[in-house]
């Protein structure tokens, strides 16, 4: 067994500093419900824990331009409290709060569930459909990314070495917007996506879609945001032959595996069939906001 | 004996409060890992990362040479075993293959299969030793799927293997370790006199028990040859027996001590570390402790078999059921001795079939051997003739109670295997089904009802007890059964409900093997029946020695004594006038009346009565995503009498909710090399509680007149009919017939694109 370093950083310049000198062999810690479960099945061997949560604001959620700033560490027990993100974006709050057990909630952070990279992470398509940005840091400063560019592939990411995710910039909601997120899973809890849909949608006063995105999870190496998906929606009313042109798109956007949780033509007809039934929850929340 | 049929009980029936509870709750009761004794070392064992391999070379000397390690074992430091299959032929054990399945020595068989050991001063240390040790591996073919194993051309795990029970002995080397048959009336002729005639091929995955915890031991070796084990197990007279077997030791030279064990199912029924904990000990002159992770229990102990049966039955238009025919192929696992005698001859048992063939097949896989999962082999029958059967009623149009009530077994009816069935029970429990209102209740869309039934044997046999009177008047309770379904307080209540006193003055628990009678484990649903005459025997001699101790203090012969609500009285008015004494008072006159007041008594058990039960289901199924929801679930089972009422329910509805798991998600899944895909609790899907609504139980009472209180085993015939409960219920919700096992989502979408409606 190597020896462990552990750092609190005071400063995003500090948690920074640090990571650069660590060239590489340094992992992040927000609610560790990942790395440590990692290191301790022998996956990972990091030489530095680099713990932010002590960075001021990477654990608030306030107020921003009509939308939310989220800090990466802000655990989603803390994000299921707050009432009025909840309202806003109830797809992102209830797809955050799938993940793990209620213990698991008390820790689990939006920014460890996008950067473990897992295809089915359930905060990520909806963090995707919503069109939630990342605040990188890093030793270049400071860029803004849309969420669905930070994986790439299974366990990894878009970050450069020496960086990471600050918060998360959910956009203020135009009117008539309403966001949901569905997930198959054999059991009710516990589990982790077979399939995972995300939907956001606008409609308009007449009930047409003016604007949709439709992200996918664990259906190909990274969550898919589907435009095509997206095109099925826009100028309907969400009518059958809609949805039917929705199922299409989503279904084939797919590039699942088969693996022990699901099989290729499962994952493929069930991603088809949550993308309708998400984006009927999402435009019922959006004729009711 | 009349006592069965009292019905004026004041303790058996009622739900006292567990004696285990508090202990348990508040984190103080100590299970298999929370033993400890002065230099203590840790243990770790090296296992097969290959399902097939023979094993070269193995080097032990770098491992041996690190600082910290003292004490390395592979299997050659084992003692040989006799290849013989000893013991009654269905529980038959053979040590030779135990040894083999505890340490690899020529092959490893299976992915996760032990093939050294070490202890070291600390968990670390361990487990780099563990990597030191170095093994030349020559990787061969490997084979998971009972039906590839029995292929003429499959992958040989033993190249000398023949299959025994096949009359003239073959000469050709196979994985079917033994054929089994058995036989009632004329098939052939049962299927000619048959209206309608259907034969259908079943699947099951192997399945684990999911007990919480892991295996765990510690296990010290003394300079004088002497050696203490601490283990959780299902029975550590057994774990004794075992592990002295394996270590060429003498019974009186272990010692093992219970401890509260977290669950076991009939997994905790053999021995896997504690063994190699005493041989390390041995090797190491400290104290050694092992115990496994999840990936561990899940890859090295022992599932239930996956299986392939092959089902006929030929039904008359009435409903008579006048021929079964059943092929049944278990897995074993690596090593031969799965539970397909049991399957064979639980097939039928529910009916009165008068013509029966059951033919058997145990074949071993590069998979870890089998161990019992809760009315071992039963279960898998069942899913065949239950899904069966319900088709048959479907195609007859008859109601499927009413297909059951008019077959089902009865007293005196000739059953496979020889013997006749002796109890009631099984109609009851049908009856009890089709009079609960949720036969009767409405169902909504994409919903179906099923039903089903399932027999267990039940299981006797050896038990030993004692019983103590305090000084107080307290009284206190010893037996050789490790609690796991609260035979404590079970215990407790008979011998409170024998001598006449309230429950809360007897307190019962488990005493280790220096202290009570050999006792037989805490399985076959054995424990209340078997143990429990035990204690009842005790019980009625110390009762016998109170009567005398009163009669001393009067005067009078002991015949003229009675013993009546707890005390002592005389037998009429002739006898003389004297107040009644009560056990407090006659506990603290102990000491001139002859000293201390207490009890032992040994028995072997026979005349247990079997277990049925019947089962319904209402299950809701998505038709886009093969989803199922189990609603609702009533399990009616037969009791014989129940002691303590919560356990026997709580009995009732584990078994069901295992069932359940089984039926919809769990499975061993295997990669290409054979290696086991789900060995942890996330992705070997076992059902969590908000899966499931709470399952009702109707607890039926015939007693067993062959107990004093009518006491029937009722820990296993609960799992026995629930996979074809569910699967019933899933061909009423969707027209779709499942034939394999788990149900899981993807399957049933599968089977739910199938064209044309299936009964």
């Amino acid at each position: 067994m190597s020896s462990l370093q552990y750092a609190t950083p005071a400063s995003v310049q500090e948690a920074v500093a640090l990571l650069a000198k660590a060239e590489g062999k340094a992992r992040i810690l927000a609610g560790g419900t990942d790395l440590l479960v990692q290191m301790r099945a022998g996956m990972v061997d990091p030489a530095l824990i680099v713990d932010i949560k002590k960075i001021p604001g990477l654990r608030t959620v306030t107020r921003e331009g009509g939308g939310y700033r989220i800090g990466a560490a802000v655990a989603g027990a803390e994000l299921s409290d707050r009432a009025d993100i909840s309202k806003d974006w109830p797809g992102v709050v209830e797809a955050f709060d799938l993940i793990g057990s209620t213990q698991i909630q008390g820790r689990a952070s939006l920014g460890g569930n996008l950067c473990n990279a897992s295809p089915a992470a359930d905060s990520v398509p909806a963090l995707v459909a919503a069109g939630a940005k990342a605040t990188v840091a890093g030793p270049g400063g400071t860029r803004i990314v849309p969420v669905e560019e930070i994986p790439t592939g299974p366990g990894r990411t878009s970050l450069k070495p020496g960086e990471f995710i600050v918060d998360f910039v959910l956009p203020a909601k135009a009117a008539g917007t309403g966001d949901a997120y569905l997930r198959l899973i054999p059991r009710t809890e516990m589990d982790i996506a077979v399939v995972g849909v995300g939907v956001c949608l606008t409609l308009d006063a007449a009930g047409v879609c003016t604007a949709a995105r439709v992200a996918l999870g664990a259906v190909a190496p990274t969550v898919l945001l589907v435009p095509d998906a997206a095109k099925a929606l826009v100028g309907s009313r969400l009518d059958e032959a809609a949805l039917q042109k929705l199922d299409a798109a989503a279904q084939a956007a797919c590039r699942p595996i088969n693996d022990k949780r699901g099989t290729i033509a499962y994952r493929t007809k069930v991603a088809g069939v949550l993308a309708r039934r998400a984006a009927l929850i999402a435009a019922d929340r959006a004729r009711t906001n | 004996m009349a006592e069965a049929l009292r019905k004026d009980f004041k303790i058996i029936g009622t739900r006292p409060v567990r004696p285990d509870g508090i202990p348990k709750v508040t984190g103080t009761a100590k299970f298999g890992a929370d033993f400890s004794l002065p230099g203590t070392l840790f243990g770790k064992i090296l296992r097969s990362p290959h399902a097939h391999a023979r094993i070269r070379k193995i080097d032990t000397s770098k491992a041996a040479a690190l600082p910290g390690v003292k004490a390395v074992i592979t299997g050659a430091d084992f003692p040989e075993q006799k290849n013989e299959f000893i013991g009654p032929e269905r529980t038959a054990v053979n040590f030779w293959y135990m040894t083999r399945n505890i340490m690899a020595r020529e092959k490893a068989l299976y992915e996760g299969h032990a093939v050294a050991a070490v202890a070291a001063s600390s968990p670390e240390i361990a487990e780099k030793a563990a990597r030191l040790i170095e093994i030349d591996y020559e990787v061969l073919p490997h084979v998971i799927d009972v039906d590839a194993a029995m292929a003429p051309d499959a992958p040989l795990l033993f190249e000398d293997m023949t299959t025994r029970g096949v009359e003239p002995a073959p000469t050709r080397p196979t994985n079917v370790s033994k054929r089994l048959e058995f036989k009632l009336g004329d098939v052939e002729k049962g299927f000619a006199d048959a209206d309608i005639v259907l034969e259908k091929t079943y699947k099951t995955e192997a399945v684990h028990q999911g007990y919480i915890e892991t295996h765990a031991c510690l296990a010290r070796y003394d300079a004088d040859g002497q050696g203490e084990l601490w283990s959780s197990s299902q029975g550590h007279f057994v774990v004794r027996n075992l592990t002295a077997k394996l270590l060429g030791m003498r019974l009186n030279d272990l010692k093992v001590n219970p401890a509260e064990i977290g669950g076991g199912f009939g997994g905790k029924t053999v021995v896997y570390l504690e063994p190699v904990a005493m041989l390390l000990s041995k090797k190491a002159g400290h104290p050694v402790r092992l115990a496994m992770t999840r990936a561990e229990v899940f890859k090295a102990s022992g599932p239930t078999s996956g299986a392939s049966i092959t089902l006929k039955i030929g039904i008359k238009k009435d409903g008579t059921i006048i021929a079964g025919d059943a092929a049944l192929r278990y897995q074993a696992g690596a090593v031969p001795g799965s539970p397909v005698m049991n399957g064979c001859l639980c097939i039928f048992a529910c009916y009165a079939i008068p013509n029966q063939r059951a033919i058997g097949y145990d074949v071993v896989s590069n998979r870890p051997k089998v161990a019992a999962y809760r009315a071992p082999g039963s279960g898998i029958a069942a899913f065949a003739v239950e899904s069966t059967l319900d088709i048959l009623a479907k195609q007859i149009g008859m109601d499927p109670i009413e297909l059951r009530l008019k077959n089902a077994t009865r007293i005196g009816a000739p059953m496979l295997g020889g013997g006749k069935m002796s109890h009631e029970g099984f109609v009851q429990t049908l009856q009890a089904i089709r009079n609960h209102p949720a036969y009767s209740a409405p169902l909504g869309p994409n919903q179906g009802r099923g039903v089903a039934s399932g027999y267990w044997f039940n299981g006797g046999g050896e038990s030993g007890a004692s019983v103590y009177v305090n000084a107080d008047g307290t009284v206190v309770v010893s037996t050789g059964s490790p609690d796991i379904g609260g035979s404590r307080a079970s215990m407790a209540m008979m011998a409170a409900e024998t001598l006449g006193i309230p429950y809360d003055q007897v307190r019962a628990g488990v005493s280790d093997t220096t202290t009570v009678a050999y006792t037989h484990l805490t399985a076959g649903s054995r424990v209340t029946f078997a143990t429990g005459l035990a204690v009842v025997g005790a019980t009625n001699k110390v009762i016998e020695d109170l009567r005398a101790r009163a009669a001393k203090i009067w005067g009078v012969d002991i015949e003229a004594v009675d013993w009546v609500d707890g005390c002592a009285k005389p037998s009429s008015s002739n006898v003389g006038k004297f107040e009644a004494l009560t056990l407090k008072q006659l506990a603290a006159q102990a000491s001139a009346t002859g000293g201390p007041i207490g009890a032992a008594h040994a028995v072997n058990a026979a005349k247990q009565a079997p277990g049925f039960s019947t089962q319904l289901c209402d299950i809701e199924v998505d038709p886009e995503t093969g989803r199922a929801t189990v609603l609702r679930f009533v399990v009616a089972q037969d009791a014989g009498r129940a002691i303590h009422r919560s356990y026997v329910e709580g009995q009732m509805q584990g078994g069901a909710v295992q069932g359940i798991g089984w039926a919809l998600n769990e499975e061993y899944i295997y990669d290409e090399k054979g290696r086991l895909a789900n060995a942890g609790f996330l992705d070997y899907r076992m059902p969590v509680a908000s899966d499931l609504p709470m399952i009702e139980t109707v607890v039926v009472e015939v007693p067993n007149n062959d107990h004093p209180f009518g006491v029937k085993g009722v820990g296993e015939v609960n799992i026995v009919p629930t996979m074809a409960a569910v699967a019933n219920a899933i061909t009423a919700a969707t027209g779709k017939r499942m034939s394999a096992l788990p149900m899981s989502p993807p399957r049933l979408l599968e089977a739910l694109g199938r064209p044309g409606k299936e009964v």
